[in-house]
């Protein structure tokens, strides 16, 4: 039982409550602020009216931005990357971090320790992109998928993970004469779907996240990812006011008329908006993930 | 570690399958299933070394190596002898240094913040603290820029609006186009992306701790900050220290993302650390003095990774590669 709260207890809690509260509404009034400024009248967000709550709602930014050539497809390259990109690297990785756990593999120890030299140690983004250069990686939707099929931290999760799992599962199997793939497939799958999950959304967030790769490699529109795109509309006004006049619904009231800032804004909704509905239901895998990669260090 | 003894088998029953695959010894079975998979990594992270070699000649992307007049060390004498390029270099290292500093620094700010946060005995405020300060982390930079981008805005951003109306200012003042306090708003919005998700790893340590510590500090008299200073702070110090060594390996690789997404024409002399400027340069064309900055980088982070690595195995006699 609790002992009788003294003024100087009250006053801690209180300063402790206000503050995580400031910090936490921080965290989300972006967010808030964003949404709610492109639901409401243009000519009112542009002339910085919408704070606290929407005004005079609408959806015409989102009908237009949509209509916008080039951000669907980059929509599409983004799903692409994400969906093909995490499928490779969660079968790469639960496959090679079973074979990991495998003490009796040639050489185990030097190749594990390659792996993991590389989370710290790379040759330079100058050589990097020579080297995809040559390699044809260059325009090539294969640059966004093939790369990351080996990242080692995933591997060090699964293999972490299956080390935990009692062996005798596995033993049996083993004297029942299967091998190493059949043993993967129907033992070792079932057990660590949880790791996968894990792995899963961390690979989908970080696939869906990366901008940089593009700026890099990809000259071509046709390989912008909705990232990219966004990074180019915050940076470029001028390929931003060719848009608008392109996309402009000339009918359009002038509340509804797309300025350069409710284009921005809703550009920025949709890339976020992805991140923001998924973040629910996955946030429990996440810290699950974040609590096995730190007992490895 | 323990780990139980797995199952050696020296071969296969008889009958057991076809082909030459089978027959083979369980270690080359596994090495040539797990072989694909190194050669992926070979290709990816190893290869590109060999990109080094472009440091020591005059290359300029579309002319082939073999055309290419050989340089020798030219472009690494260049850093020293050529007086403006130094002092570039030395900007740079400047801000990379404070960057990672500053990085350093404020480590302990998930810590206070996982402190504070088991401090608060609403189960659900603390959950629904810790749900909401994640969120950001899962943001890409170029998220976090257009969401500063929106609110800091000169013309209507909600930061400008309200300075102006409460009389702080007469006009909206561009925050993100500005030289001053550059490396301050940078870590300010690192740690506005990654507080709460810092404390994850510090709020599990201190969910780890024994509950009779405390209960026996109680029936002491203890108070609350003694409970925190002797028993939560020990208990969480060590995940503390593997995190520092590891930022320690990682001092000059600031990474890209956040300053590439914050960079502009107004605040690239503070802004600009080193893997920026490697891009940049690269960006200008100098292929062979970009690729001389990123060799000699990675030949510091070897040398900083072991310093860490032998530093992890004397204080916690666990290496961390």
């Amino acid at each position: 039982m609790r002992k009788k709260k003294s003024p100087k207890d009250v006053a801690f809690h209180a300063i402790n409550y206000a503050l995580f509260g400031i910090f936490t509404l921080s965290c989300i009034y972006p967010f808030y602020y964003l949404f709610i400024n492109t639901i409401s009248s243009n000519d009112l967000s542009a002339a910085g009216y919408i704070t606290f709550y929407p005004r005079e709602i609408h959806f015409d930014n989102y009908v237009n931005v949509l209509k916008i050539s080039g951000l669907a497809h980059a929509a599409y390259v983004s799903l692409y990357r994400t969906v093909v990109g995490t499928l490779l690297t969660v079968g790469a990785s639960a496959f090679l971090g079973y074979l990991f756990t495998k003490k009796e593999m040639w050489l185990r120890r030097l190749w594990y320790r390659m792996l993991i030299v590389t989370m710290y140690f790379s040759a330079g983004l100058i050589p990097w992109y020579i080297t995809m250069n040559n390699l044809g990686l260059t325009n090539n939707y294969l640059a966004y998928v093939l790369p990351t099929i080996i990242t080692p931290f995933n591997i060090i999760l699964v293999k972490t993970f299956i080390e935990g799992i009692p062996p005798s599962l596995e033993e049996s199997a083993e004297i029942d004469g299967a091998g190493y793939t059949k043993i993967f497939r129907s033992i070792i799958v079932p057990l660590i779907t949880p790791i996968l999950a894990t792995i899963t959304i961390f690979s989908a967030v970080n696939q869906w996240n990366s901008f940089i790769d593009t700026a890099f490699l990809m000259t071509d529109t046709k390989y912008y990812t909705l990232q990219f795109l966004l990074w180019r509309y915050l940076n470029e006004s001028s390929s931003l006011a060719a848009l608008i006049r392109n996309s402009q619904d000339m009918a359009a009231s002038v509340q509804h008329m797309q300025t350069p800032g409710s284009v921005r804004m809703t550009v920025t909704m949709i890339v976020v908006l992805p991140i923001l509905i998924i973040y629910p239901f996955f946030q429990r895998f996440f810290v699950k993930g974040i609590l096995i990669g730190a007992v490895k260090g | 570690m323990t780990e139980p003894s797995i199952l050696v088998h020296a071969s296969k029953p008889k009958g057991y399958g076809r082909g030459s695959f089978r027959k083979l010894p369980n270690k080359y079975k596994l090495f040539l299933m797990a072989f694909p998979f190194l050669v992926t990594t070979f290709i990816f992270f190893y290869l590109p070394i060999s990109g080094w070699i472009y440091a020591f000649y005059d290359f300029t992307p579309g002319i082939p190596l073999s055309d290419t007049p050989y340089v020798g060390l030219k472009w690494f004498k260049s850093i020293a002898q050529n007086h403006t390029q130094m002092e570039e270099v030395l900007r740079v290292m400047k801000n990379t240094v404070a960057m990672s500093a500053l990085g350093i620094v404020t480590s302990v700010f998930p810590v206070i913040f996982a402190i504070l946060l088991s401090e608060i005995r609403t189960p659900w405020y603390r959950k629904f603290v810790q749900t909401l300060t994640t969120i950001p982390n899962f943001i890409s930079w170029i998220l976090v820029y257009a969401l500063a981008f929106t609110l800091f805005s000169v013309d209507n951003g909600v930061v400008n609006t309200i300075l102006i109306k409460l009389g702080f200012i007469d006009e909206g003042i561009n925050f993100l186009a500005t030289n001053s306090n550059v490396w301050l708003t940078m870590i300010a919005w690192y740690w506005w992306k990654s507080l709460g998700w810092g404390a994850i790893l510090y709020l599990a340590a201190i969910t780890g701790i024994d509950q009779e510590l405390y209960e026996a500090a109680d029936v002491d008299g203890a108070s609350r900050f003694r409970k925190i200073w002797h028993i939560t702070v020990p208990g969480i110090i060590p995940t503390f220290f593997v995190l520092l060594i590891l930022s320690i390996g990682n001092f000059i690789n600031n990474g890209v993302d956040q300053y590439f997404a914050f960079q502009n024409a107004m605040n690239k002399d503070s802004i600009e650390v080193l893997d920026l400027y490697v891009y940049n340069i690269a960006f200008a064309n100098n292929f062979p003095f970009a690729t001389a900055v990123s060799m000699l980088k990675s030949l510091i982070s070897i040398f900083l990774l072991f310093t860490a690595n032998s530093m992890s195995k004397l204080i916690r006699g666990e290496s961390i590669i």
